[in-house]
């Protein structure tokens, strides 16, 4: 399996509040509620580390779950957030910007 | 040498909502006449002017009426359409022009749709709520149809301004926020009172067997503070925008649920 980079939009904006994720997308407005697993994802998602790395490092050390299976539910809800474009998703590490307007303040 | 057109007489009138006058060049003097009385009130003698449009009445032939409202930015200037009007604007500028029938709501729309871009690059927003000043502080009262908000203001006591019963306008103001009266009216159909006071408390409303107030987290104030504001364009900065400026004000004003039984008691809740 070819290892996938992930790395958070540009066109969206990002506030974490008690512990909550919420992402509005600059596109079309809609407000996206992360739960736990998605808001380690996209804060770690800086597109230089792989996804494999993400979940070892970071998801596996939150949850007691096996790391084949974390890794194949991470590539689904990281597909599932590059789909409403509040992730990229690639095959190569992704450039990222050194200021992101709309990054988590 | 006799003129062989003569130049269309434009007559001005201003209207001033939170702090921004916008000035309306009309040729149709009964058209003035019916925005003199619309917007009483709000009709303002300042020649520091914000905003300025030249509107042109036509003949109702859009080809689609009922279209919904689409707000874009292409090179500094702004496009705003609905199914009853046309309208550009050039911010830096300070001019645009609006095209509609003989329509005030057309007008009221545009106002509205250029206040909260003014806004978003300032903080601020315009917001689904009714407000209103007691005590020298203003209180808002959000909500979706139904949530009671003209019923909220229909019962305010005599000591209390109401500032709308519909759409609220509010300001960064130093480290705090301003409320301001609008002439943006709901079912109640009665204009603001064109003041403004320091924002105190959001009240999320929701109608109930007893009176009382309840604080909301600030992730769920956030999400229904969004939820209830005034947004209408494509822009991904202005959403932005709008988005750091709802949690600014959760992070500055407090939110609370008020749950209220629809009688004049409520208001000893709130001041």
């Amino acid at each position: 399996m070819s290892r996938l980079y992930v790395a958070r939009s540009p066109r969206v904006a990002a506030r974490s509040l008690d512990g909550e994720m919420m992402i509005m997308s600059g596109r079309d407005s809609t407000l996206f509620t992360l739960n736990k697993t998605a808001t380690i994802l996209w804060q770690a998602a800086d597109g230089v580390a792989p996804l494999e790395e993400i979940v070892r490092q970071r998801i596996c050390a939150e949850f007691e779950v096996e790391p084949a299976e974390a890794l194949e539910d991470a590539e689904k809800l990281a597909r599932d957030l590059a789909s409403h474009e509040i992730l990229q998703v690639s095959d190569q590490p992704i450039p990222q910007p050194s200021a992101t307007p709309g990054e988590a303040r | 040498m006799p003129q062989l057109a003569a130049e269309v007489q434009r007559l001005s009138l201003t209207i001033e909502i939170g702090g921004i006058p916008t000035r309306l060049h009309i040729t149709d003097p009964a058209f003035l006449s019916l925005l003199q009385q619309r917007y009483a009130g709000f009709v303002s003698s300042t020649e520091n002017l914000e905003i300025e449009f030249d509107v042109d009445i036509t003949q109702p032939d859009f080809a689609a009426p009922d279209a919904p409202v689409q707000v874009s930015q292409k090179h500094g200037r702004w496009s705003l359409e609905r199914g009853d009007f046309q309208a550009e604007w050039e911010p830096s500028a300070r001019r645009g022009w609006i095209r509609q029938t003989v329509n005030p709501y057309s007008i009221d729309a545009v106002l509205r749709i250029v206040h909260t871009l003014v806004l978003a690059k300032q903080g601020g927003f315009l917001l689904h709520s009714a407000s209103a000043i007691r005590n020298g502080k203003a209180f808002l009262f959000a909500g979706v149809s139904e949530a009671g908000k003209t019923t909220i203001s229909r019962l305010a006591p005599p000591d209390a301004t109401l500032l709308t019963d519909e759409i609220s306008y509010v300001r960064k103001h130093g480290s705090g926020y301003m409320a301001f009266g609008t002439p943006f009216t709901g079912e109640l159909a009665k204009l603001g009172e064109n003041v403004s006071a320091p924002v105190a408390s959001l009240y999320l409303l929701a109608k109930g067997p007893q009176n009382h107030i309840d604080p909301v987290p600030p992730a769920e104030a956030a999400r229904l503070l969004l939820a209830n504001i005034l947004f209408f364009a494509k822009d991904e900065g202005l959403v932005q925008a709008t988005f750091h400026a709802a949690f600014a004000f959760v992070k500055q004003v407090p939110v609370s649920r008020l749950t209220f039984v629809p009688d004049a008691r409520v208001w000893e809740l709130i001041g």
